[in-house]
């Protein structure tokens, strides 16, 4: 198994996040009654056309300038012609010799934490087929058209990455990218993102190999599987002698296997051919521009801006940066309180872990930055132990009070007045000359001792750190 | 006054009048279209009479309120290939036989709200693919001046009830001449919009690059009041264009004096007809008589339209049908033991001789290794004839010769002979590929059968087609002449 080198290029289906299909009207919400959300024009009924929707075009446009690709001033929709009983025109509409966002890449962290940029061959804009139903009749095939029209921008990368590990971080950079971008849900059990692997392999240094292509992979893990597989069918089949066939292979995740699904001979010949009932795409410079300039701080560059003028660990930024609602979240607070690595602790930490709890995404948390930010202000100005920021945290979940009232509810507030603790402390060291005259002599450990009292006088709400401080000036003096 | 009632405008005027009603005209309309249907077989989807009067009634008493619109209880046929909610639409395809669409055309919406009274489907070509108006699933159709011979295609049934004064105007589709060509073989006025004109929303497409819905009728005053109605920006169409409407009484007053008419050399040579070239030339001296002046001008790649047509229209054709697959709407075969013999034999039985050749012959020229050698040629080659006619323009305002290049043949004559069928359309298929309005108008006859004059405008300028088609039927008569059976059934006293 030495010497072999894998290229792997993938082509990425990701669904973009429009309300309305890409040529109609109809909704793109997932999960309703089959059919229910196909109208005339998405099951292709004779006389209807199609009419883009310029949303799925500002998204493509919007990706496009976040890989900083060329988004093509004239791009040109084609037909895909092929039959099968959920692609209701006999065609697909796609994009083919000149699609709307041409090259462009992607910086991809490696495990090792190196850079990798990969750059990208194209992305085009495309509807989505229908599907086939095979389980809700016996021995009958039924056909779902709610998906027919479903606007996917296809991101098609070169082929530069050399193994499954690669893959996988290219796919999760691009999935955080799009997910930031609001370029789509991302959601990967719904369909809306999903990939295709072109997988080859060559002695080092040689030709390009054949290629073999799996369809239709839905989530990472599969992904890696899927391509191990085949890289290791791959140099096996060589090493015995074997040639490699080009052909379309399918992952089938019970086996962790790939299989032949067609191959070169049974190719479709897609007759493509420029769509005549679309005119060209033409994007004004003026839209490039305004979309630029609309662009938000893209994932890597903040997370930079994190290690670097935030000081925040490495670890801590790339979490931050994983998840534009997350990052959101942490900025916000980081706006009304200050402190980096206070906010990241809290973020990455409790809010975090909370909403993991309780199964909720970041827009759903029930505690908003706003009300967090207000129990982190009184943890900076001391009113607040850590421990009884936990309780507060808890109460903040459950309820929609603001700290404060928690704080005043619970009586919890940290005594850090140094007025009352003086006087506190003073008590005791009237009420406690021995232990007094012990320490003066140099039994520090007793400070504990009058830390204990103190606290029972203020029932635990003295700050522990003024406290001590207090408590060896007054004892010293 | 008979006469002036097989007119929209005379019936317009005779209902503005009082004279008569849209209910009278249209009992008048169906009962000429039953007396004939069978010698013409010119309309295959059917509204139902008790459907067509109540439009009618309905039309009568938008009128008696002031609400008439421009073409308010004007009876009329659609060619079947428009959509029309509720109502068959067939495209004369077995495949599409007991097709009832859930929406209408664009146009239909645009007809109807005009007040126009539906009473039928008129037959044609399947899918619009012909020029005899043979190839219908519903069997041909016949030429109401010698039932003998074809009414030229693929909107043969439009013109067949036009001409036999059955329905004053009818919509058509022309892809390749489709509606001029029928208009001259049967003596009546056919105006081909400029590509974008008029939406093609709910028109079941053949080529969608070239279709366009157009109109036929008696004169081009006529046709420019229709055409007036169809035409308009329709956002459901991204092909269709944002213009200004025509200024059709403007138009209607252009003076032939001055106009500077273009003769192409190439339409007059090898494969004219003596009688047809001789009527053409007619119309021409006519014209010159009237003070307009007569170009020679070359469109030196008209001879490769004919076979750019033939590659570009059937490619376009074989995606455009790919959706009639047996599987959600249209013919489907019975028990299909798999999904290739579904596919197989409903295509097989649903569709026609000539749709299946459009197909295939589109399929090979799409196809891997034969795309740059076909239909990107093609494209190459229809750039060059858009550009022949635009320099022709430079000289000239509009180029006149003949529509069809022989007077209607026989039915059953040229099925045999597909490429000689094929060369009907040498004259009107360059128009389409160049997006250009054209103008049929009956200018002569030959051998007894009517023959049609061509006007060809730049593109957006149905304006030039309206004032020089319009001025010569002020001073001709051939588009009032009826072929001799026409209308010999009048009953209804008005």
């Amino acid at each position: 198994m030495s010497n072999w080198e894998t290229v792997i290029g993938l082509e990425v289906h990701v669904q973009l996040a429009t309300h309305s299909k890409i040529f109609s009207g109809a909704s793109t919400a997932y999960g309703a009654e089959a059919n229910s959300q196909a109208c005339a024009i998405d099951v292709g009924m004779p006389g209807t056309l199609p009419l883009m929707n310029a949303g799925a075009v500002a998204l493509a446009i919007r990706f496009g300038l976040a890989v900083d690709a060329r988004v093509a001033e004239r791009s040109v929709f084609a037909r895909k012609n092929y039959f099968y009983p959920d692609l209701p025109k006999g065609y697909q509409i796609s994009q083919y010799e000149l699609p709307i966002v041409i090259g462009g890449g992607l910086a991809v962290r490696l495990d090792d934490n190196k850079i990798k940029y990969v750059q990208l061959t194209r992305a085009h804009l495309e509807e989505d087929a229908g599907k086939s139903v095979h389980d809700a009749f016996h021995a009958e095939t039924g056909v779902d058209l709610n998906r027919a029209g479903t606007p996917l921008l296809e991101i098609v990368s070169d082929p530069v990455l050399s193994s499954a590990a690669e893959a996988v971080a290219y796919l999760k950079t691009l999935h955080t990218l799009v997910r930031w971008l609001g370029v789509s849900d991302g959601n990967m059990q719904e369909g809306s993102f999903r990939c295709d692997a072109n997988v080859s392999v060559r002695k080092a240094g040689a030709a390009l190999g054949t290629r073999a292509e799996i369809k239709n992979v839905n989530s990472f893990r599969f992904v890696e599987k899927a391509i191990d597989y085949e890289i290791e069918r791959q140099i096996r089949l060589l090493e015995a002698g074997g040639t490699v066939l080009q052909e379309t292979r399918l992952f089938d995740a019970h086996r962790g296997e790939t299989r032949s699904m067609r191959g070169k001979e049974s190719a479709h010949d897609y007759r493509y051919f420029p769509d005549p009932d679309l005119p060209p795409l033409v994007i004004d410079a003026a839209d490039i521009e305004q979309a630029r300039s609309a662009l938000p701080e893209l994932p890597e560059a903040r997370r930079l801006r994190y290690i670097d003028r935030l000081n925040l660990p490495e670890y801590d930024a790339s979490l931050l940066t994983s998840d534009r609602a997350v990052s959101e979240y942490f900025e916000a607070l980081l706006t009304a309180v200050g402190q980096p690595k206070l906010c990241a602790n809290w973020v990455l930490g409790d809010w975090l872990g909370a909403l993991n709890a309780a199964s909720l995404s970041p827009e759903n948390s029930p505690v908003d930055a706003h009300r967090l930010a207000g129990l982190l202000l009184r943890i900076v100005d001391n009113s607040l132990s850590s421990k009884m920021a936990k309780q507060v945290f808890e109460n903040l979940w459950q309820s929609a009070e603001s700290t404060d009232q928690i704080i005043d509810r619970l009586g919890l507030k940290q005594v850090s007045d140094s007025g009352a603790l003086a006087d506190v402390i003073d008590t005791i060291i009237a009420a406690n000359s021995k232990q007094v005259e012990q320490y003066r002599a140099g039994n520090e450990k007793l400070l504990q001792f009058f830390v204990g009292l103190a606290m029972k006088a203020t029932k635990g709400q003295a700050n522990p750190a003024q406290l001590n401080d207090l408590l060896r000036a007054k004892l010293s003096g | 006054m008979s006469a002036d009632l097989d007119t929209v405008s005379g019936q317009l005027a005779a209902l503005a009048s009082g004279a008569t009603s849209s209910h009278a005209l249209t009992e008048r309309a169906l009962q000429r279209a039953a007396d004939a249907q069978l010698p013409l077989n010119a309309l295959i989807s059917r509204v139902g009479a008790q459907h067509a009067l109540a439009a009618a009634d309905a039309a009568d008493e938008a009128r008696a309120h002031g609400q008439a619109g421009a073409l308010c209880g004007i009876p009329y046929a659609h060619k079947d290939l428009f959509c029309t909610a509720g109502v068959a639409t067939t495209c004369a395809s077995r495949m599409l036989e007991n097709f009832v669409p859930p929406y209408s055309a664009a146009i239909h919406e645009r007809i109807s709200s005009a007040g126009a009274v539906l009473i039928g489907k008129a037959n044609m070509d399947e899918f619009a693919m012909g020029s005899s108006n043979e190839h219908s699933y519903f069997g041909a159709v016949h030429n109401p001046w010698d039932l003998t011979r074809v009414p030229g295609g693929s909107s043969g049934g439009s013109a067949a009830l036009v001409a036999a004064r059955v329905l004053p105007f009818a919509t058509g589709s022309d892809t390749g001449g489709s509606i001029r060509q029928p208009a001259a073989l049967c003596g009546v006025t056919g105006l081909k919009p400029t590509y974008g004109r008029v939406s093609r929303w709910g028109m079941i497409a053949y080529a969608s690059s070239l279709d366009q819905a157009g109109v036929i009728a008696l004169s081009v005053q006529d046709c420019a009041r229709v055409l007036d109605v169809m035409s308009g920006f329709d956002a459901r169409d991204s092909t269709s264009a944002q213009r200004a409407k025509i200024d059709v009484a403007a138009a209607l007053a252009l003076p032939l004096k001055g106009l500077r008419i273009g003769r192409p050399r190439q339409w007059f040579g090898v494969g004219i007809e003596d009688g047809v070239g001789a009527a053409v030339e007619n119309a021409l001296a006519q014209y010159a008589k009237q003070g307009a002046s007569i170009i020679d001008v070359d469109l030196p790649s008209s001879i490769y339209a004919i076979p750019a047509y033939y590659v570009i229209a059937p490619a376009e054709a074989s995606s455009n049908l790919a959706r009639f697959d047996g599987v959600r709407y249209g013919h489907r075969c019975n028990n299909p033991i798999d999904l290739a013999d579904l596919y197989k034999r409903s295509r097989a039985e649903g569709f026609g001789h000539e749709v299946q050749k459009r197909i295939l012959t589109g399929t090979y020229a799409l196809s891997t290794g034969y795309y740059d050698a076909y239909y990107v040629r093609a494209q190459k080659v229809r750039r060059l004839i858009a550009n022949d006619y635009a320099r022709a323009f430079t000289e000239v305002d509009v180029i006149a010769g003949p529509t069809s290049p022989t007077i209607a043949f026989k039915l059953g004559e040229k099925l045999s002979d597909p490429l000689a069928l094929y060369l009907a359309d040498i004259n009107t298929v360059g128009v389409n590929l160049a997006g250009l309005p054209a103008l049929s108008i009956p200018c002569g006859f030959s051998a007894g059968m009517p023959v049609g004059l061509q006007l060809v405008a730049p593109t957006w300028r149905e304006d030039l087609l309206i004032g020089a088609g319009h001025g010569y039927q002020q001073v001709t008569e051939f588009h009032r002449a009826a072929p001799p059976a026409a209308g010999q059934t009048e009953t209804v006293h008005e």
